[in-house]
């Protein structure tokens, strides 16, 4: 078991998806209790949809990935926090117009260029294994970024989650905090994408905060233990994933799902017991 | 000066104005009672008072040292908070974001005030439990405690016994008024509990898409409108 273990983080790539893992499903597993207790939990869905859509024309146009989708992520994520408030269409019914308009157009992009092809396969599924050292500096930056930010911003986010008329009655700018939540939304998606895939990325955000809900009934014992939990299960699943050589991402998601059926239980026990 | 002065002011719902001629003052000390019919633009009115909705006409003015802020509010509860896992302490000490500033974090003073706080509410013993897990009348005292946090001038209350038993409301009921003597702050309540409102008030403001009475208690228990909507209950 020990031999295994080193043997697997002998490996360069794998070196570089747990550092850039463990990041990611930190801030993910964070950003997570605030997008599922304001009932978005389908947002990372949608922007990582737009994100796919970015990677296509990043790759018919030859640009480099991030610096495409990073903006148009951005300008999505903002686009429907804006609509919130201005549109007919509900919240979760916008961010299905965008995700399912985006996925589409991508596929065609695609389709009519380069043809579906590997590219397609790691972009809906991530491709952790396959970072280079820049990626993993842009990757490992952006996360640090968001993490600090969040850890700043806590006390707003709690109130702003909590009860939004109240902070912004009282005198907080509830505005410009759930523009900075969006725009980490975006950054975690967009760097989350690469680990577990455009299509499995809302798994990282949706299920550390079930479990933790599950477990704790404090606001900061859900984000403390959402944001152990979700590295944990991302560790563990890309070793799982190694060793049984299936693929990392859904490797990962599997292994949250366990998490949170296990916490599931627990909490079934314990109503017993009380 | 007053607090807040309303100078035949309007408000406006999707464009279309559905309370009017509001004309009313609010002085240091007071209690007002806001009621009125569902749909008698009770609640448009709470928000332009919080400053959320800005009037079509006329104007709404804080004086006397009252910023807009400082405008302490307990909220209608909406369906977010019913599964909130947060404890009573976290939600308390929330109220205090407005005087953070530029800081990230809650110093002692803060701490200090929402300890104080639930002190004076009685829910100090329960700072541990759970927010969500506590009955109606418990969440309520909770959300008055952060009001408090924010305010040490003028609370606005919308709706606070609704839903509640009869005897926890009469319990709220004296927990307003001792705050209203007691911590001398300013009470704005709005609400269609008649009896025990008025009864509990030192002024009354009736809405009916427009304002239709505003004066004291006593003025109000007299006026034709007031006998009417109270049914004849001269005692309260």
């Amino acid at each position: 078991m020990c031999e295994l273990l080193t043997e697997a983080v002998s490996y360069g790539f794998m070196q570089r998806a747990l550092i850039v893992g463990v990041l990611m499903s930190l801030c993910a597993g964070v950003l997570g209790v605030h997008l599922v207790l304001k009932r978005f939990s389908m947002i990372g869905d949608g922007l990582s949809h737009v994100g796919f859509a970015a990677l296509a024309l990043a790759s018919v146009l030859h640009f480099s990935p991030l610096a495409v989708s990073l903006p148009l992520v951005i300008a999505a994520a903002f686009f429907i926090l804006w609509a919130q408030g201005h549109s007919e269409i509900q919240g979760d019914a916008m961010v299905g117009v965008l995700s399912i308009g985006a996925l589409a157009f991508g596929m065609i992009l695609i389709a009519l260029t380069t043809g579906v092809n590997a590219d397609v396969n790691s972009y809906l599924f991530g491709s952790i294994l396959s970072m280079n050292k820049t990626d993993v500096v842009l990757s490992v930056t952006l996360c640090a970024g968001v993490f600090i930010l969040y850890i700043l911003f806590y006390q707003r986010v709690f109130a702003v989650t909590f009860d939004e008329t109240f902070a912004q009655a009282t005198g907080t700018p509830t505005g410009y905090y759930q523009a900075v939540l969006s725009l980490m939304t975006a950054v975690t998606i967009v760097v989350g994408m690469r680990v577990v895939g455009a299509l499995l990325i809302s798994g990282l955000i949706i299920f550390p905060a079930l479990s933790a809900m599950r477990l704790c009934r404090r606001y900061r014992s859900v984000v403390i233990v959402a944001a152990v939990l979700s590295p944990v299960c991302c560790v563990i699943g890309l070793l799982l994933s190694f060793f049984c050589s299936a693929p990392a991402g859904a490797g990962i998601i599997l292994v949250q799902l366990a998490a949170y059926l296990l916490t599931v239980f627990i909490s079934i026990l314990r109503g017993r017991s009380a | 000066m007053a607090y807040i002065t309303c100078k035949n002011a309007a408000f406006a719902y999707e464009g279309k104005i559905v309370i009017d001629e509001l004309n009313f003052v609010v002085h240091a000390g007071d209690y007002l009672c806001i009621v009125g019919e569902n749909g008698s633009g009770k609640s448009t009115l709470v928000k332009g008072l919080l400053r959320l909705k800005t009037p079509a006409r006329g104007a709404v003015e804080f004086g006397n040292g009252l910023k807009s802020q400082e405008i302490g509010y307990l909220p209608q509860q909406t369906d977010v908070q019913r599964d909130f896992p947060a404890s009573v302490y976290e939600v308390v000490l929330s109220g205090c974001l407005n005087r953070l500033g530029r800081r990230p974090f809650y110093g002692a003073a803060e701490k200090k005030e929402a300890l104080m706080r639930m002190e004076q509410l009685n829910i100090l013993d329960m700072r541990r439990q759970c927010y969500r897990e506590l009955s109606g009348g418990q969440q309520q005292r909770v959300l008055l405690a952060r009001a408090l946090c924010a305010t040490q001038k003028l609370l606005l209350l919308d709706e606070p016994v609704a839903g509640l038993d009869p005897i926890v409301t009469g319990e709220l009921y004296q927990m307003i008024s001792k705050i209203n003597r007691e911590l001398h702050v300013t009470i704005v309540m709005v609400s269609h509990d008649l009896e025990g409102a008025v009864g509990q008030a030192s002024h009354i403001l009736h809405l009916k898409n427009k304002q239709i009475f505003f004066g004291t208690k006593d003025q109000y228990v007299h006026s034709p409108i007031g006998r009417a909507f109270l049914g004849g209950e001269e005692h309260v």
